[in-house]
């Protein structure tokens, strides 16, 4: 993430040039490496060391989703009762004694829990107790989004640590993420017209009542790789299998049963094995393709 | 090995002769020899109608195809029918087949081969009648009664029959019934020795053709079958009276099946001889050797040349190509060798469509958004069933059932089945309605693999696929309903999810539909046939094509509405007597789904039989036990009866052959399928019913036009496809290498005719019209309909997109600036211009009259053909312009308000919605002029300030420090991202947000921010950023 501070100019295609399609076996080995990894931005500079040959927008993609499964297998622990009275009770009298130390931070890096969350649980104990009551989700966002709400001016100083430093969780994160997502969708249109294929998006087909709509519908289908193509489906992250099954369900598998077969890009990478519903009308990419096939024109030619 | 006399025949009587057939069965069991005929007899057997199959234990594996699945049922259901009809019929003691036939009905007597291994038989005891083999290797069998037996049971002689011949007939005296009840015993214990067989396991799967060569048994030339020769045949004289009579009978339409008759013609032409010597039985052997076998054959054949030579390409080729006939008959060889050049096939694919529902379809939300999922989790079972449910064990219910009803019943919990019902009708067409070769599935399109290979290609190598991965067993010409390929999920689903809701809407739909489809105009009403030069090969091949689409779309819709109506009925047995009788006039009282009675009147009446009776015979083939026996469904029946006996081939005046051709077909098949009340097909007909088909009110009809053609036929009676196997496995000496099924692929048009246009006009002018059309090619009216429909329909939308959306936007400007002044009252305002606007709406009728005449007259002009005379050219203009204008019209009038209060009621609701917010929304919504568009992302921007700001919160090391100048460029590259809207899009608050945060941590200034945003200021962000500061 440093790196892009400094090469600013980087844009999200220059992300190509690097590999993004992995095989199975070699996420497993990310997978592994990641378990012991914490959100902060050391740990993703470890990450780019111990595997420089992916682009660091594809491991960071890999392992925020690790990272959230992690956090959802372990979300009962940390939420039971007497465990978060205990955070909150040792965040408290820490900072009785050093309260200039990153304090919420370290407690999450020690229990492994994202220290955004950490934070969310540590503010809504503070505010129970001054309330004596439960705080509604809308205060609570408020507070982490701009943690100079909270009335305690030592916790809003560690909270902000902790969202600030969490590259999973938080506010500051679901901005960017947002922003990469509409980004990312953007960039499809803009190849699209590029290509000179017409298209209806989301919005569009939403209007028309359309029940489950992709981000991009050709007016015209097209054939990528032998493979017809009536529907895009953008993706701003990288295609695990329990990512990409859980889309499957949700959204891929609908968009089939209604506009035929479509194109599925991971802009991310994903797991080259899950490249397999091809004669299903389900095909992957990383990209956008270069090998457009259009009806009657042969080979599409962009204008660039 | 099974019972090993060879070819079936048709006859019902088994007539062996003892010391033959004895010798025969030794030989067989000693050496394994000619596995071919065994196999392929057995095969025959097993699928042949249920009165030559019996309970023949490799008859349940084929059966349970159908939809009653049951054999032994059958069987006794059959037996009960049968008798009845003996009883009548016994006037005629005369006839030795039926009495017979009564020896092969008892199975207990009589058990079907592979019964030992066959639980389910064995415990019902099922007096079907066994198939009546008949062959060259049973050299004594009585040939009289071998072809001409099922005419010969009719009650009344036929008077066709020439006196001589019946005299001959019926002088051929019986043997006595108990003679041929000893020798059918010997038989049976013979088999009963043999249920070690593999092939009683394994019934379907042909024997190998290797074990063929192991045994040195090859067909041709069998060391052990003489080469059958011309000159080798006796009693010439005899066999030629006999083909003759035959002929007749065929001809006339006096046998149950023709196609029964032509498969046992082609048995015996493929018999395989056994030379045995002739004992000295009394009876006359006319087909007692091969010799006579083929010469009878050869010459039934070329008397029923006609009806041969319209069988596909393939199997004349194989016809023509047999030594025998060209050994027998070098003419009828020559004849089949022009007769195959004729014949063309076509492949094409069935397109994918996609449906909408949307919202506006639905009661409620919550019943869109179930259904929503409701489909998903359809296709969710469809993908499952492809997948898996030809894995050995798998199990519809098992696997799927619960998870069926769950969704039916969430269905009912949100009251839309009737869009689950359409949607499942619709998906069964779109899966269903192409051709199912009998026994294979997935039948899905390869629009990608047609694209890379181009249709011909891809035709190919279906067939290729087909014949690799196709058991290629024959079925014989009458196998019995069956759901192929996907129509089984949709019949699984069904039966699973037994939900009566869905079965009713779905019945509601599929009648509908059906009674649509009955309906459709192929051609104008009024078209005839005869104009040879005005319905030129483009149209006629485009009717064709539409009848065909139409055609199978009905047969499937119909077939499955049987099987739903009648399903409550089926029970695996048929009822005892009482049941019976109490269920008849039970079932009696109640209306039946469908009134096939007058469907089938009123297509005989206007000739439209063609469409009507395929589709009606699939529609009864899915009768329960007792459906036939209901006084509504015999007469159905008997009415099917009465078309087929006057369906003679060849003799139907303007009817074409091939339109005969496919509904003797049909029909013959329906007659021979297990639920057809053998009784029926020899009760005298009723007189009023004749009468009544020969009230033909209509000139022309469909039955005139020539419709079918050989891929349409083929595609509905898959069984024609047997006559070829037996021919290639006679070439090949093994059923198991017959020479591949070439699976075609029915091209399907869309559906293009919208619902008729309006007929309210004046009745002259209506008059004129129809006259006008009359001398007219039909492809003209087609055409005009369909412009007006579409230029009708065009006009409406493009109304509803340009018309509709100014008056609202008028309306909100009004409103807007309305607002403006002080005390307004806004529901006062919302009803004003809302009657405004409806007013306004009415200036719709005058913009679609103009859409129209400008539109249509052009679009008609471009679609007829350039050499239309100008004035037929200007009526024609000038009738869509009105048939569109008056579409358009008639619907705008109908709904242009509604629509008009909808879009505005949205469109205040939204006006309300922003007015407060408005002046600030409408501030900055384009980009500075100078802008490229190359800026940074907005989300490296925002990673990069939040790596900023990770920084500066800490915790962090030592080298992890930033100049200011690093700072000053993030916040520089800030500002060109916020620059171009086309790159910050939506969530610019999040940027203002982060930007916050930057100048909360200290580490910028407001001072900062007016210097390094100087375009900031331009696009009028900074209230904003300081309405946060």
């Amino acid at each position: 993430m440093m790196d892009s501070v400094s090469s600013s100019s980087a844009t999200v295609a220059d992300k190509s040039v690097k590999r993004m399609q992995i095989c199975r076996a070699e996420y497993r080995v990310i997978g592994r490496f990641v378990e012991q990894l914490r959100p902060t931005r050391q740990c993703m500079k470890t990450l780019q060391t111990q595997f420089p040959h992916l682009p660091p927008s594809t491991l960071l993609s890999i392992f925020s989703q690790e990272y959230q499964k992690r956090m959802k297998r372990s979300m009962a622990r940390h939420h039971a009762p007497d465990v978060i009275k205990e955070y909150y009770q040792r965040y408290r009298s820490e900072a009785k004694t050093r309260p200039a130390a990153p304090l919420l931070l370290e407690l999450a890096n020690q229990v492994d829990l994202s220290p955004a969350l950490l934070a969310r649980l540590i503010v809504e104990c503070f505010l129970e107790e001054r309330q004596a009551s439960v705080a509604s989700r809308h205060v609570l966002n408020n507070m982490l989004r701009e943690p100079y709400l909270i009335p305690d001016l030592l916790l809003a100083k560690h909270v902000e640590q902790c969202t600030v430093n969490d590259c999973c969780y938080g506010p500051l994160v679901d901005c960017i993420k947002h922003a990469i997502g509409l980004e990312h969708e953007d960039l499809l249109r803009d190849k699209l017209r590029e290509t000179n294929l017409s298209f209806l998006d989301e919005n569009q087909l939403r209007a028309k009542g359309y029940d489950k709509t992709p981000d991009i519908i050709l007016e015209v289908p097209i054939a990528v790789d032998g493979h017809i193509v009536h529907w895009i489906e953008s993706k701003a992250s990288f295609g695990d299998d329990h990512s990409h099954h859980t889309y499957l369900n949700e959204q891929f598998w609908s968009y089939c049963n209604r506009f035929g077969p479509g194109l599925v890009i991971y802009w991310y990478g994903f797991v080259s094995e899950l490249d397999c519903q091809r004669d299903r009308g389900i095909l992957l990419r990383d990209g956008f393709p270069s090998d457009i096939v259009t009806l009657c024109q042969g080979p599409a030619r962009g204008r660039v | 090995q099974t019972l090993t006399h060879g070819p079936t025949t048709p006859a019902k009587t088994p007539s062996t002769s003892r010391s033959v057939r004895t010798q025969d069965f030794s030989d067989r069991r000693g050496n394994k020899s000619t596995p071919i005929q065994t196999s392929r007899s057995a095969k025959a057997q097993q699928h042949r109608g249920r009165r030559r199959s019996g309970g023949f234990g490799g008859c349940a594996s084929g059966r349970q195809t159908g939809p009653r699945g049951a054999v032994s049922e059958e069987g006794v259901r059959w037996d009960g029918g049968g008798r009845r009809s003996r009883g009548v019929g016994r006037i005629e003691p005369v006839s030795p087949p039926t009495q017979v036939q009564l020896n092969f009905n008892n199975l207990e007597d009589f058990p079907p081969v592979g019964a030992a291994q066959s639980p389910p038989v064995a415990t019902k005891p099922s007096r079907r009648i066994n198939p009546t083999p008949v062959s060259a290797e049973r050299p004594n069998s009585k040939p009289k009664s071998c072809f001409i037996s099922t005419p010969l049971s009719l009650p009344a002689s036929p008077p066709a029959l020439p006196e001589s011949a019946g005299a001959k007939l019926t002088a051929g005296s019986p043997h006595s019934l108990q003679e041929e009840r000893e020798l059918l015993r010997k038989e049976r214990s013979k088999l009963a020795q043999q249920t070690s067989s593999p092939l009683k396991t394994t019934p379907v799967i042909c024997t190998p053709t290797k074990t063929v060569h192991r045994q040195g048994s090859k067909v041709t030339p069998d060391p052990q079958s003489p080469c059958p020769d011309p000159n080798k045949v006796t009693q010439k004289s005899e066999l030629d009276l006999l083909a003759e009579l035959y002929c007749t009978c065929i001809s006339e339409n006096l046998v149950p099946c023709v196609f029964l008759e032509l498969f046992f013609v082609l048995q015996l032409l493929t018999s395989h001889g056994v030379s045995v010597s002739e004992s000295g039985e009394e009876a006359i052997t006319y087909l007692g050797n091969v010799h006579n076998c083929v010469y009878f054959s050869v010459r039934v054949l070329e008397n029923q040349f006609e009806l041969v030579s319209h069988l596909d390409k393939c199997t004349l080729r194989l016809l023509s190509e047999n030594e025998r006939v060209g050994t027998f008959s070098s003419s009828l060889k020559d004849h089949l060798a022009q007769a195959q050049e004729n014949c063309t096939a076509k492949v094409s694919i069935i397109p994918f469509q996609p449906a909408t529902d949307n919202r506006s379809n639905f009661s409620s939300d919550r019943a869109f958004h179930t259904f929503k999922k409701q489909r998903d989790v359809f296709y969710g079972f469809l993908r499952e069933w492809e997948d898996s449910h030809k894995e050995p064990g798998w199990d519809f219910e098992a696997a799927l059932g619960s998870r069926v009803r769950m969704m039916v019943s969430q269905l009912t919990a949100a009251g839309s089945h009737s869009h689950f019902a359409r949607l499942f009708q619709k998906q069964l067409i779109q899966m269903c309605k192409g051709p199912c070769v009998l026994g294979s599935s997935s039948d899905a399109p390869d629009a990608d693999l047609l694209g890379m290979l181009g249709a011909d290609s891809l035709g190919r190598l279906k067939r290729l696929q087909q014949r690799l991965v196709q058991p290629q067993g024959l079925i014989g010409p009458c196998p019995p309903p069956s759901f192929p390929g996907h129509q089984e999920f949709f019949k699984c689903f069904l039966q699973t999810a037994s939900c009566c809701q869905l079965n009713q809407h779905l019945k509601d739909g599929l009648c509908q539909q059906l009674l649509k489809l009955d309906e459709v105009s192929i051609l104008g009403p009024d078209a005839s046939p005869a104009r040879g030069e005005e319905t030129g090969d483009g149209d006629m091949e485009q009717q064709v094509r539409r009848f065909s689409s139409v055609l199978l779309t009905a047969r499937l819709l119909a077939k499955f509405l049987g099987f739903i109506s009648f399903l409550p009925y089926q029970t695996s047995e048929l009822p005892s007597r009482d049941i019976q009788d109490t269920a008849i006039t039970l079932r009696s009282k109640s209306s039946p789904v469908l009134d096939v009675c007058a469907v089938l009147r009123s297509s005989v009446h206007r000739r439209r039989t063609i469409l009507t009776v395929p589709w009606i015979v699939e529609f009864l083939s899915m009768l329960d036990h007792i459906g036939p026996l209901l006084p509504f469904y015999r007469t159905a029946l008997c009415l099917l009866l009465q078309i087929y006996k006057r369906m003679l081939l060849g003799r139907g005046g303007e009817l074409c052959y091939m339109n005969q051709l496919l509904m003797v077909a049909v029909l013959g098949w329906l007659f021979q399928i297990p639920i057809f009340p053998e009784d029926l097909f020899f009760s005298t007909d009723p007189k009023e019913e004749v009468k009544e088909l020969e009230n033909i009110t209509s000139s022309q009809g469909l039955d005139t036009l020539p419709l079918v053609d050989q891929q349409l036929l083929y595609t509905c009676c898959p069984y024609l496809g047997e006559f070829r196997k037996l021919l290639a496995a006679f070439v090949a000496g093994s059923t198991s290498k017959s020479g591949g099924l070439i699976r075609k692929i029915t091209p399907t048009s869309a559906e293009l005719r919208g619902p008729s246009t309006s007929r309210s006009q004046q009745k002259l002018q209506v008059d004129l019209e129809q006259a006008f059309f009359h001398n007219q090619p039909p492809s003209l009216r087609r055409t005009v309909e369909f412009v007006a429909e579409r230029v009708g329909s065009n006009c409406v939308k493009h109304i509803k997109a340009t018309l509709v959306l100014e008056l609202v936007k008028g309306g909100e400007k009004t409103l807007r600036d309305s607002l403006g002044l002080e005390g307004v009252n806004t529901a006062k305002l919302n009803d004003s211009i809302c009657a405004q606007l409806c007013d306004a709406g009415m200036q719709a009728l005058e913009t679609a009259t103009r859409f129209c005449s400008e539109n249509a007259p052009g679009a008609v002009r471009v679609l007829l053909p350039l050499e239309t005379s100008p004035s037929v050219l200007t009526t024609a203009e000038s009738i869509t312009t009105r048939l569109a204008t008056e579409k358009a019209c008639s619907w705008l009038s109908a709904n242009i308000t509604t629509l008009l209060k909808r879009e505005w009621k949205s469109a205040f609701g939204r006006v309300m919605k922003s007015v407060p917010s408005s002046v600030r929304l409408s501030a900055g919504s384009s980009c500075v002029s100078d802008c490229t568009h190359k800026v940074p992302l907005g989300s490296e921007v925002m990673i990069e300030i939040k790596e900023v700001l990770s920084v500066a919160v800490g915790p962090r090391s030592e080298e992890e420090a930033y100049t200011v100048h690093q700072i000053e460029s993030l916040l520089d590259r800030v500002g060109q991202t916020l620059g171009c809207r086309k790159v910050i899009g939506t969530p610019s608050t999040d940027y203002l947000f982060l930007i916050r945060q930057l100048i909360e941590r200290g580490l910028l200034g407001e001072e900062e921010v007016g210097t390094n945003w100087p375009k900031l200021s331009a696009l009028s962000w900074p209230e904003v950023i300081a309405s946060y500061i």
